[in-house]
């Protein structure tokens, strides 16, 4: 026997693939997305009218922007508040770590929408005691109301993600940098934090992503994010394309968004790929 | 000024038995939601976790648009969407008839479709964790495809499943408080009828709160329950 013979013998060619029941169902269940998207892209081609669109692209985009806002200042302070609800959940004393399990159970086990609602309308029961403190001129506004709930509900999240993610990195950190001399602070910053936040990027994204979603429910507010915009447009011109454009606007701001920290991912995680 | 006990009463003058009333209802829609996201949930997973590239984008297809979106607009969608076709498809046969959508279903349907997507990754990942080794066995002892999937996979799936799916019923219940939005008396919209006509708004948006939280907690109990029973079966095997 040569070696010819060896690089002679071929892989057998792969079995045609035949049309099985899985394949028909696929290409069936495809043709019906495509058929939806064309359909959507038609609707939309027939029904454009310039007229409209100068008229209402503007509050759209200030919608949109009006969204992100609300869903950057609500995180940020959600953050800011997250951290010493995390440290009290975490701590030894149990009448802190009661407190702020309450506080975590309470947004967590209630609907956003019951808890807008419970500030925005509930508030002004003590519209007396607000002007006393000089607060009501903050809460007469429905958008700081909105940032004020979503900020309180967000901290109960992020706090439990901080936790968790805290909690996930192995106590031997800890004993090792203790016994390197390093005092809790040091530790928490140069050794524990950075290994925690690796694993609380992706919960931290989809928390994110859940308030943008979420962030909808303050049109019911009377707030104008691209939601209220998209009910005050579709209740003036009756146009079924206004919600057609919002989902496309919220789509395109989650989509965008979870790809971005997929990525980030990518890149922090370098070091531990092989 | 009546006292905060006569207007948290039962009967005339008080509002519970209105908020009750919205307790069905919000209850009624969750459960009445569940199966059918399950359902879907569940075929959804099997097309993503098939060989055939068509269906896995079918299905990807699926949870990107629906995980999206966000809930509110998803039931404005249906809601209004279904009440223009239905209207066009009707006034194909009778010019002048006019149809109303439900509230109920379009919120059954926007929440389930929502849920589906949710427990469709759920039930992927669970498919995930099954090793392949189990449909071997089975294909070796002489079963079926279908019956490998009934006999073999399925009671050791929803046992991974369980916990992910605890959580997404969950959200279900905290969900269902977005159909007021469209004009079904649920809990909150009850609350807030009874925070309009009497003028304490902390108070029964407050209460209406706290019952969102006794039905948690009673579905944290009810979950419970559920998961020791099938570990018990686990165990026992």
């Amino acid at each position: 026997m040569s070696a010819v013979d060896i690089t002679a013998v071929e892989k057998p060619p792969e079995p045609p693939r035949g049309w099985t029941k899985a394949r028909i169902t696929g290409h069936v269940l495809l043709a019906l997305w495509s058929l939806l998207g064309l359909g959507l892209v038609w609707f939309l081609a027939t029904s454009w009218n310039p007229e409209l669109i100068q008229k209402y692209a503007p509050g759209y985009f200030s919608g949109i922007a009006i969204t992100l806002k609300l869903v950057a200042i609500s995180c940020v302070v959600g953050a800011l508040l997250s951290i010493p609800l995390a440290y009290m959940r975490m701590s030894k004393n149990t009448i802190l770590s009661a407190i702020a399990y309450a506080y975590v159970y309470f947004f967590r086990g209630t609907p956003l929408l019951a808890q807008t609602f419970l500030i925005y309308y509930g508030l002004g029961s003590f519209r007396p005691q607000l002007e006393m403190v000089g607060l009501w001129s903050f809460f007469r506004e429905a958008f700081n109301c909105a940032v004020f709930a979503f900020a309180l509900n967000t901290a109960a999240y992020q706090a439990e993600i901080l936790r968790g993610a805290i909690e996930s990195v192995p106590r031997g950190q800890w004993e090792g940098a203790a016994s390197l001399g390093l005092h809790k602070l040091q530790t928490l910053r140069r050794i524990i934090l950075p290994q925690a936040l690796i694993v609380a990027l992706r919960p931290y994204g989809n928390e994110v992503i859940l308030m943008i979603k979420g962030s909808a429910i303050v049109a019911i507010i009377t707030v104008y994010d691209l939601m209220g915009i998209t009910r005050l447009t579709y209740s003036r011109t009756f146009d079924f394309q206004a919600y057609i454009w919002a989902a496309i606007f919220y789509l395109v701001m989650v989509e965008v968004l979870r790809h971005a920290i997929e990525w980030i991912e990518q890149r922090i995680t370098r070091h531990l790929r092989r | 000024m009546e006292s905060v006990w006569t207007l948290l009463s039962w009967g005339p003058d008080g509002w519970s038995d209105n908020i009750f009333n919205g307790v069905l209802v919000t209850i009624a829609l969750a459960v009445a939601t569940l199966p059918v996201g399950l359902a879907i949930g569940f075929l959804i997973a099997l097309a993503k976790q098939s060989k055939e590239p068509s269906l896995r984008l079918a299905g990807n297809l699926y949870t990107t648009i629906f995980r999206g979106l966000p809930e509110l607009l998803t039931l404005f969608l249906v809601f209004f969407g279904a009440q223009i076709a239905l209207q066009k498809l009707v006034q194909l046969f009778d010019p002048t008839g006019t149809v109303e959508v439900n509230a109920f279903v379009s919120g059954m349907i926007a929440l389930g479709v929502v849920f589906s997507s949710y427990a469709s990754e759920v039930f992927l990942s669970a498919f995930r964790a099954i090793p392949h080794g189990q449909y071997e066995g089975g294909y070796a002892v002489g079963l079926t495809k279908n019956q490998t999937m009934r006999l073999v996979v399925l009671p050791q799936l929803i046992r991974i499943a369980l916990p992910g799916l605890a959580n997404l019923w969950l959200i279900l219940l905290k969900d269902t408080a977005l159909v007021s939005a469209v004009g079904l008396n649920d809990i909150l919209r009850e609350a807030g009828v009874a925070a309009r006509v009497t003028k304490h708004a902390f108070l029964f948006f407050g209460y209406a709160a706290l019952i969102y939280l006794v039905l948690a907690i009673i579905s944290s109990f009810g979950i419970n329950a559920i998961e020791r029973a099938v570990g018990r079966r686990e165990a026992s095997r």
